[in-house]
């Protein structure tokens, strides 16, 4: 049995208008990880989603789903995978509980055992009170996660999640994180593509950027972030001050009054700069990043490639 | 996919096909009973003794195998054209694309789904026929239980092909409306051929519904136009073929994948 969970070799697709959304890329994924997938709008994300999962023919190239050839056996390599696709596909006349079951149906799995893991899961996704609305009744957030439960239910060795949080609210996004945290730590495979780069952040031990059709990056999240030459930090100060300190060595700006943003390289000391704030008579009640590092860096690799 | 996982998996969309129509059963089951009501009322018993026998039977009871496969052949059509292009309108033909069922098994289901109404509709007209004809006999039960499920199964696969091709609601609607209601309508439900001159005569014998409907009528009262064993052939055969041509297109992935 293959150590990847997934591998695509000179994976290529062009569509009937002639658009060439993927130029032949490689792609290896290990068991086990939590990946992502990131990229502009129209870079090849789904392109290459909707071709493992087959809803998109591909043009060339190889995909093998935990070592299983898709053009060998895609039946079985289908059995593998579970996906969250981005847009809803469900019925959104049929019942929460059966569209669920439904779908278990689908891998050959008999009815009480689909109703049982239904039932798990529903209620791990707090969805279990609305099993006999019809979908079209669920708000936008509860659609995401019946989405999620469905591609569950078979318990797919691989989960590929298509911007899994989008329209999710805070509080439940969290549970919801909670939740895919857990399964990959038992074990599943995650792919995940998201919009929300904090995310990836977090829960991805590997990245990859693709961009016009091509993977500009394939690196772990540490490898990446350590890449990261500046960092910019809002400060929250404890007093109003009326100028600026004149600190030579850090690149402060004043945002308000009461907020300072401080821009620091690799090599600079966050100590040095609270001490020579103190020596000023500066405090700083709290700290934040101003942006999401792996955003920064996601914008300056995709700006790099487009030769901006 | 294990032959038993198989069998599920057939039996789980059988079942969501069967779920959808019998969901909305106010669209899907009714109509064709007051539709055939209206019929008997006007041409049945208002019109008809006017008319007199045709093939030496009472105009009524002419008329009652004709009129089921009207119903039979347009309910088997249009449940699977709606059924499909509505999963892909929805993308919930993602469900099915993603899952590992084969597409002879895709098919399969959907047909079930078509045949399942098909043969409903079937019955029902036909319990309705009887409100207005209580003495009616069946001639040869098997010719028309065989008669039913071919006309169903073959109406059913056109219904999936009309639905692969099609984009929106108007292409899902054009071939029942402007094809085959007029083939029906002139194949025979309402009258005989052999009151026709023979130009006309002629004409209609290229129309495959006739083979239907008097495939049927010969089922129901032991009277038909054409020859039986042609016209069980030729619906045998014009199953394989639009199996043949639903299989290449679910392979290709025409008009459902990218």
């Amino acid at each position: 049995m293959s150590e990847y969970a997934l591998e695509i070799t000179g994976l290529k697709k062009v569509y009937d208008n002639d658009v060439e959304a993927l130029k032949g890329i490689d792609l290896k994924i290990t068991k086990g990880d939590f990946f992502a997938l990131l990229g502009p709008n129209g870079a090849g994300k789904s392109s290459t989603i909707g071709i493992i999962s087959s809803i998109t023919n591909k043009t060339d190239g190889n995909i093998k789903i935990f070592g299983v050839d898709i053009d060998q056996n895609f039946p079985k390599a289908k059995s593998f995978l579970g996906v969250v696709a981005q847009e809803i596909n469900f019925s959104q006349f049929e019942k929460v509980e059966d569209i669920v079951i439904t779908q278990a149906g689908f891998y050959g799995i008999p009815k009480d055992i689909a109703k049982a893991r239904c039932k798990n899961l529903l209620k791990k996704l707090s969805l279990w009170d609305k099993r006999q609305d019809q979908a079209r009744n669920l708000s936008g957030g509860q659609k995401r996660r019946l989405m999620i439960a469905k591609a569950l239910v078979h318990e797919p060795k691989l989960l590929i999640l298509d911007e899994p949080t989008a329209g999710v609210d805070i509080e439940l996004r969290r549970e919801m994180w909670d939740f895919l945290s857990d399964i990959n730590n038992k074990g599943t495979t995650i792919i995940l593509t998201t919009h929300y780069l904090e995310e990836a952040e977090q829960h991805c031990n590997n990245i990859a950027i693709i961009d016009e059709g091509s993977i500009v990056e394939d690196t772990s999240m540490k490898e990446l972030l350590s890449r990261l030459s500046i960092q910019s930090f809002v400060l929250d100060l404890e007093d109003e001050i009326q100028d600026l300190p004149d600190l030579p060595i850090f690149d402060l700006k004043s945002q308000d009054p009461k907020t300072l943003i401080a821009t620091l390289t690799k090599d600079d000391d966050l100590n040095t700069l609270f001490d020579k704030l103190s020596e000023h008579g500066i405090k700083v009640k709290s700290m934040r990043n101003e942006q999401n590092r792996l955003e920064e860096l996601f914008i300056r690799l995709v700006k790099e490639k487009d030769g901006n | 996919m294990e032959t038993k996982e198989l069998i599920w998996a057939i039996i789980t969309l059988s079942e969501k096909e069967l779920r959808r129509f019998l969901r909305i059963w106010v669209q899907t089951l009714v109509p064709p009973a007051v539709t055939t009501s209206l019929y008997f009322v006007i041409f049945g018993s208002l019109i008809g003794p006017r008319i007199g026998a045709m093939d030496g039977f009472d105009y009524i009871q002419f008329m009652i195998p004709g009129l089921i496969m009207l119903a039979v052949i347009t309910a088997a059509y249009s449940n699977v054209v709606s059924s499909f292009y509505g999963v892909k309108f929805q993308r919930a033909i993602e469900e099915l694309l993603i899952s590992p069922m084969p597409n002879w098994a895709i098919l399969f289901g959907y047909v079930v789904g078509g045949v399942a109404r098909g043969v409903m509709i079937g019955v029902i007209v036909f319990l309705v026929s009887l409100i207005f004809y209580p003495n009616f006999e069946i001639a040869n039960y098997g010719l028309t239980i065989l008669v039913l499920f071919l006309t169903s199964i073959m109406f059913s696969l056109m219904g999936f092909i009309n639905a692969v091709y099609a984009d929106s609601f108007d292409d899902i609607a054009v071939i029942p409306t402007f094809v085959l209601t007029p083939l029906i309508y002139l194949g025979g439900v309402f009258y005989s051929i052999n009151i026709l001159p023979d130009i006309w005569r002629n004409i209609s014998l290229a129309n495959p519904m006739l083979y239907v409907v008097n495939t049927f009528r010969e089922g129901m009262l032991g009277s038909s136009d054409v020859s039986i064993p042609l016209a069980l052939g030729m619906m045998s055969g014009f199953i394989i073929l639009f199996t043949a041509i639903c299989l290449y297109l679910l392979n290709k992935g025409i008009g459902i994948r990218q």
